[in-house]
């Protein structure tokens, strides 16, 4: 084999290893992104129901993914599962404060109703023709480079 | 046949779609030892931007690239199911909701969301201006603030029982409460 041969070979190696990263990736995202739709939950008039308490929808539908994600956590946990790289999965601890939480979650929230939508959503939306959230998603992106500027400004 | 395609084309009982979604949780632990969290993809997007602040100076190949791509596989997924296999019923709402926001001044149109509030003509008004611009800016900024949204706080961060995650939950109830009941009323009424 010349060296030639090798480096096309590790080259090609090298795609297809980054082709699978990608279709993983991009696999686990339509799947979600399906679900979202097929649920409804992705609906502005679903999350109306949500935030006035109008239907058990909502809360069922994420109270189960939370069911689902706790169970996973608890067997990672207990049984030192690892990713299939062979990796350790570990878990680390959020800061303990308040006010980011609280302050920041109460300005998702206003954002989460009013749009009816959060950035999963929002995604979903858009690949289900609904254009006009690709307003909503420039805003966002909007409203993270807001926070960037303010970040050292506002209590966390 | 067509039972099956009738199931598929939805909508999905909680009790099924809420395992669905949850099951993201375990795929990406253990397809790629990945924590499950979509608004820093907003973060990421302001790093591919030539911004000197340091919030957005770090490699976004390296540590949002994996999630970019789960952004764009939901944008296809959204297609898949919103469109190659729509449900040509409406959307299914609350009795209750729908009079709720007849009283304010919308109808219920079964789309996903409003025509009336999220198309690109509505931009133009000032309902459709304040819930898109003004409800997309919170969304971005606050869900930096607080550290996650509903995939990385309710989901991610409940389910791995962190206390700081209730917490923005509890915010996401009192912002989401207050922006329904008082907020919005207001904005369609203008």
């Amino acid at each position: 084999m010349t060296t030639a041969d090798a480096s096309t070979n590790t080259d090609s190696r090298a795609t297809s290893a980054m082709a699978s990263f990608a279709a993983r990736y991009v696999l686990i995202g339509m799947y979600f992104g399906f679900v979202l739709v097929k649920a409804e939950v992705l609906s502005w008039y679903r999350i109306q129901e949500m935030f006035r308490f109008h239907s058990f929808h909502m809360f069922g539908t994420i109270g189960m993914a939370v069911v689902v994600g706790m169970v996973t956590v608890w067997l990672v946990k207990r049984y030192q599962l690892k990713a299939v790289n062979g990796e350790a999965i570990t878990f680390t601890p959020k800061d303990r404060s308040w006010a980011r939480y609280l302050l920041g979650g109460s300005l998702f929230g206003v954002g989460w109703a009013l749009t009816g939508a959060c950035p999963g959503p929002i995604a979903a939306l858009i690949g289900a023709g609904l254009t006009g959230f690709i307003v909503v998603l420039l805003a966002a992106v909007a409203g993270t480079w807001a926070y960037a500027q303010l970040r050292t400004k506002l209590p966390h | 046949m067509d039972i099956i395609l009738d199931a598929v084309r939805g909508p999905w009982a909680w009790y099924v779609a809420g395992p669905l979604i949850g099951l993201t949780v375990p795929l990406l632990l253990f397809l790629g030892n990945k924590r499950f969290g979509l608004s820093s993809n907003l973060r990421h997007m302001c790093a591919i931007t030539p911004s000197k602040n340091p919030f957005f100076r770090y490699d976004w190949r390296r540590e949002g690239g994996w999630n970019l791509l789960v952004f764009a596989g939901i944008v296809a997924g959204g297609f898949l199911a919103g469109i190659l296999l729509a449900n040509p019923a409406p959307v299914q709402v609350a009795e209750s909701t729908t009079a709720a926001l007849a009283q304010a001044g919308l109808s219920v149109d079964g789309r996903f969301a409003p025509a009336a509030l999220f198309s690109w003509s509505s931009l133009f008004t000032l309902p459709g201006f304040i819930v898109m611009v003004l409800g997309g800016f919170l969304i971005g900024f606050g869900a930096r603030w607080a550290g996650g949204c509903t995939s990385g706080h309710a989901i991610m961060g409940l389910s791995e029982l962190q206390w700081p995650s209730l917490l923005a939950v509890a915010g996401f109830f009192v912002g989401g409460l207050l922006a329904t009941h008082l907020l919005l009323p207001i904005v369609l009424g203008l």
